[in-house]
């Protein structure tokens, strides 16, 4: 386990620089916009007269030598101070705060969903390989991964919606209610149904397809054939020796994934009216609310850091070679 | 040899009893398009307890199809069987529902294979994957499971076998790993153990140890055993029986003396007569003017794995490696699995850059040129590489192949193609080979196609990683004569790497023996074989198979004579 807290500490290290050259990035990014920052905060704010922004530039210390800047940028970021919106006439952080959970609990549910559908249907189709059950498969993660997601998420609602009546058609939760506790955990689940699907639908055809091909690809090596060889049943060989080696390249796919899906729901956001971090960059693009843009770029970040080291952390779990090789 | 032939004459027993196993008229089909209709043709043959059957054939001849249709593993639907009957004490395995077939599998009948690298799962640990075979075939507890895994991997000589059972396979070399399947298929005491090519993939040592280890095994619990091999020396060391297998068909089936020393069928003799007997080493080799190559104190390191934080391993590949290869001299390198014996091979062609030490060729150290200036010297020095079927482009048209190195040193396209087409012609392929591409070719003739290329760049030195190994006996043979009937022709120097020294014998006039990135021997092959110095040339002499026999006095003869019979 000495290997295992190695891998562990080495990629936090990693992490934290990572982390570092994102912020400084996000420094350099707020100068490269035009004019500098007074500027555009004098426009935001309505007033663009010379001693406003003269006044603003003593106020954010622009005046002071750029690293000095960074130093002071960089204590701020680490003290959880994004900055402000002006459009909002909120810190950006509260912001954020906001919106993260309703973002997290979408993409989160919806990225187990789709691993746990993909696995299954995938090693369905691998075991019943040139049946009709594997055809149909085959087929339906052809569609739901051709098929646009914004055009499922419509018609799904359409049809439930709309049509049935089973299930609100947009919305985290039913507006004026006032639900507490349990009551409110059940209104928010019903809520989460169709963008889940709609969501998952597209990735859980990506590691189906992914898992069926590499378990007929560790199927035919040599330790199936010893397995065989040994009289193990069938279902004791494809889940103890087949799928267990098949599901590395699944982690490293659904690994690069999870860290995409936070920023990535945009389109699910919209159509659902699902008030997350997506929806917030939407709208932050159209306003130019450059504060806002940043914050949501520096979050998305650590989510794609965390997922890195919990995929890393996950594959020296199940893979005792990468413990050695890092 | 009368002793030997006591040794090798089968139980007289045998006859009366019930035999293990009887295979009766077994017929295998291959699918629609394959290159013969069945793979195995009306095969019969008998297995007595405590026997030991070699199946011998070469690749192709359907000899592990017999096992694996014993076993269950044919990959259906497309291969199936298609007559016959697999009888096992007198019951008929393929008759039986597959639930009683699987309880025969790994219980009573058991079969180690012949990749250990790559037949262990990698992400179990051994002593689960043996214990599998206890969870599925008896009712023991899982204590006790744990406590027989021990004491197997104990039985098949493993040290800290407690330990060892808690390592993952990666952990384990070659020859541990061939051990723990061992373990693996003895765990529910079988009464036939099926070995497929079990020491092939091992180090000449390795697989002494690993053949001792089976041997003492089958004799300890008296264990009818199949063992197939191509190796006829593996043969004389172990079998009582012999049944030699052709295109899927039995040629000769009888008790191991009558097949090892009066051998009755064509193919037999074939076979036995391509056998390369350590022996026979050159005379030697009249050493004259100037060395054309000199290696002198030749050192590579390898770094592996490190990262940001890790300082990373060093591997010593070679050091102090030192050696003369004078025009029209073959200079054998031997050595096992990671003695560094490529990365001296690839440091003279450039393939690598050593660290420290020279490499002179015709005097000049080409180990101090640049790129530009090493490029004349890429001509004078060419290479023949181990797998025939991944060192030549799918894509291209073997006279392109062959043509393409002329043609980037500038000469002209078409006299290039000329070229090659005579060059095929000289490595014993037809002229219409030119215009076809390298998988219409068996393994042979693409190694054929592999010398021809090298030749096009009139090299003075030839560089030869492993060229047979990858081969059939009958094949490997065939190569060795061409290239050696080329050095004479052309007069090459010739670099020969490999880790058989039964080869190293058939071409060498110098032979330098390598263990752990260093020349431990370097001497004539006359020296090297009669009167080694080195404690572990001995070893390594003393681990070829099949010493004690000698290969029948009419059959040595037929060798000499065949000279360059067709190509294949």
């Amino acid at each position: 386990m000495l290997g295992f807290a190695q891998l562990f500490a080495s990629r936090l290290v990693k992490a934290a620089a990572i982390l570092i050259a994102i912020v400084v990035m996000n420094f350099f990014l707020v100068h490269a916009a035009p004019g500098d920052p007074a500027m555009v905060m004098a426009g935001e704010a309505g007033a663009a007269d010379e001693k406003f922004v003269t006044q603003l530039r003593e106020q954010f210390g622009l005046d002071r030598p750029l690293y000095e800047q960074l130093g002071t940028y960089v204590g701020k970021v680490v003290r959880g101070d994004l900055g402000f919106s002006y459009r909002q006439q909120r810190p950006v952080w509260d912001i954020l705060a906001e919106r993260l959970p309703a973002t997290l609990v979408l993409t989160l549910t919806a990225f187990l969903l789709a691993l746990a559908a993909g696995v299954a249907l995938g090693t369905l189709a691998a075991v019943a390989v040139g049946t009709w059950a594997d055809s149909a498969i085959t087929v339906v993660a052809l569609l739901a991964y051709a098929t646009p997601i914004y055009w499922i998420g419509l018609m799904l609602s359409l049809l439930f919606s709309i049509q049935l009546g089973w299930l609100p058609a947009f919305g985290y939760e039913t507006i004026g209610a006032g639900y507490t506790g349990l009551a409110h955990v059940a209104d928010v689940a019903v809520h989460l149904i169709l963008p889940v699907i709609t969501l998952a639908l597209f990735y859980m055809a990506g590691y189906a397809r992914l898992t069926r091909a590499s378990m007929l690809e560790v199927r035919g090596l040599d330790f199936v054939k010893t397995a065989k060889a040994k009289g193990l049943t069938q279902s004791r060989i494809v889940t103890r020796h087949v799928l267990r080696n098949a599901i590395l390249p699944v982690i490293t796919v659904a690994g690069i994934q999870a860290g995409q899906l936070v920023g990535g729901s945009i389109l699910i956001e919209t159509v659902f009216a699902w008030p997350g971090i997506g929806r917030l960059a939407f709208e932050a693009v159209l306003q130019r609310d450059y504060q806002v843009l940043l914050g949501i770029f520096l979050v998305t970040s650590i989510m794609v850091i965390l997922f890195n080291i919990l995929t890393d952390i996950l594959y020296g779990l199940v893979d005792p070679r990468i413990q050695v090789s890092q | 040899m009368s002793q030997f032939d006591l040794m090798r004459t089968p139980p007289e027993t045998a006859a009366m009893i019930t035999p293990l196993l009887d295979v009766r008229g077994l017929s295998i089909a291959l699918p629609p398009g394959a290159d013969r209709p069945l793979a195995v043709d009306n095969l019969t043959f008998t297995l007595n307890p405590d026997e030991i059957l070699c199946v011998v054939g070469e690749s192709g001849s359907g000899k592990s199809m017999t096992a694996h249709a014993m076993m269950g593993l044919l990959p259906a639907p497309h291969v199936r069987v298609a007559g016959g009957s697999l009888l096992f004490k007198g019951k008929d395995v393929l008759a039986m529902p597959e639930a009683e077939q699987r309880s025969l599998r790994g219980g009573r009948i058991a079969m180690v294979f012949q990749e250990p690298m790559t037949a262990l799962n990698p992400l179990m640990r051994v002593g689960r994957q043996i214990g599998e075979s206890l969870r599925e075939h008896t009712a023991l507890p899982a204590p006790a499971r744990r406590a027989r895994v021990v004491e197997l991997l104990d039985q098949v000589g493993l040290p800290n076998p407690a330990e060892l059972a808690e390592a993952y396979p990666f952990r384990l070399s070659g020859g541990q790993r061939q051990r723990v399947m061992i373990a693996m298929a003895l765990a529910c005491q079988p009464d036939i153990l099926i070995a497929d090519e079990p020491t092939t993939a091992l180090d000449v040592t390795t697989q002494k140890q690993i053949l001792d280890l089976i041997r003492s095994i089958q004799a300890e619990r008296h264990m009818g055993m199949m063992f197939i091999t191509h190796d006829f020396g593996v043969v004389a060391e172990i079998a009582h029986r012999v049944a030699v297998m052709r295109h899927g068909k039995l040629v000769e089936y009888g008790a191991a003396s009558d097949v090892l020393n009066r051998p009755q069928h064509a193919y037999t003799r074939q076979l036995i007569a391509s056998v390369p007997h350590y022996i026979e080493h050159r005379d030697d080799h009249a050493k004259a003017g100037a060395p054309l190559l000199v290696a002198d104190k030749v050192r590579k390191v390898f770094h592996v794995g490190g990262g940001l934080f890790k300082k990373s391993k060093e591997v010593v590949a070679g050091d102090d490696l030192s050696l003369t290869i004078h025009p029209g001299e073959t200079v054998g390198l031997v050595g096992e699995s990671g003695s560094g014996k490529s990365t001296l091979g690839r440091s003279i062609v450039g393939l690598i850059k050593p660290d420290s030490g020279r490499i002179l060729f015709e005097g000049t150290d080409l180990l101090a040129l640049d790129r530009k200036g090493f490029r004349p010297y890429r001509r004078a020095v060419q290479m023949v590489f181990q797998d025939p079927y991944a060192s030549l482009n799918p894509r291209h048209r073997v006279g392109d192949i062959v043509a393409q190195g002329p043609v980037a040193f500038g000469e002209d396209r078409t006299r290039a193609l000329t070229r090659a087409r005579e060059l095929l012609a000289l490595v014993g392929l037809d002229g219409s080979a030119a215009d076809r591409f390298p998988h219409e070719f068996s393994g042979g003739q693409r190694q054929r196609i592999g010398i021809a290329r090298a030749l096009a760049m009139e090299p003075k030195l030839l560089v030869a990683d492993e060229p047979v190994s990858a081969l059939d006996v009958s094949v490997q043979g065939q190569v060795l004569e061409l290239l050696d009937d080329i050095r004479r022709r052309l007069n090459l120097a010739m670099l020969f790497i490999t880790h058989d020294l039964r080869v190293a014998a058939q071409v060498c006039d110098t032979i330098a023996v390598m263990r752990r990135g260093r020349i431990v021997e370097m001497g004539t092959a006359r020296e090297v074989f009669t009167h080694p110095r080195d404690a572990y040339t001995r070893s390594l002499l003393d681990a070829i198979p099949g010493k004690s026999w000698h290969i029948p006095d009419d059959l040595q003869k037929v060798k000499t004579g065949s000279g360059l019979a067709g190509a294949h």
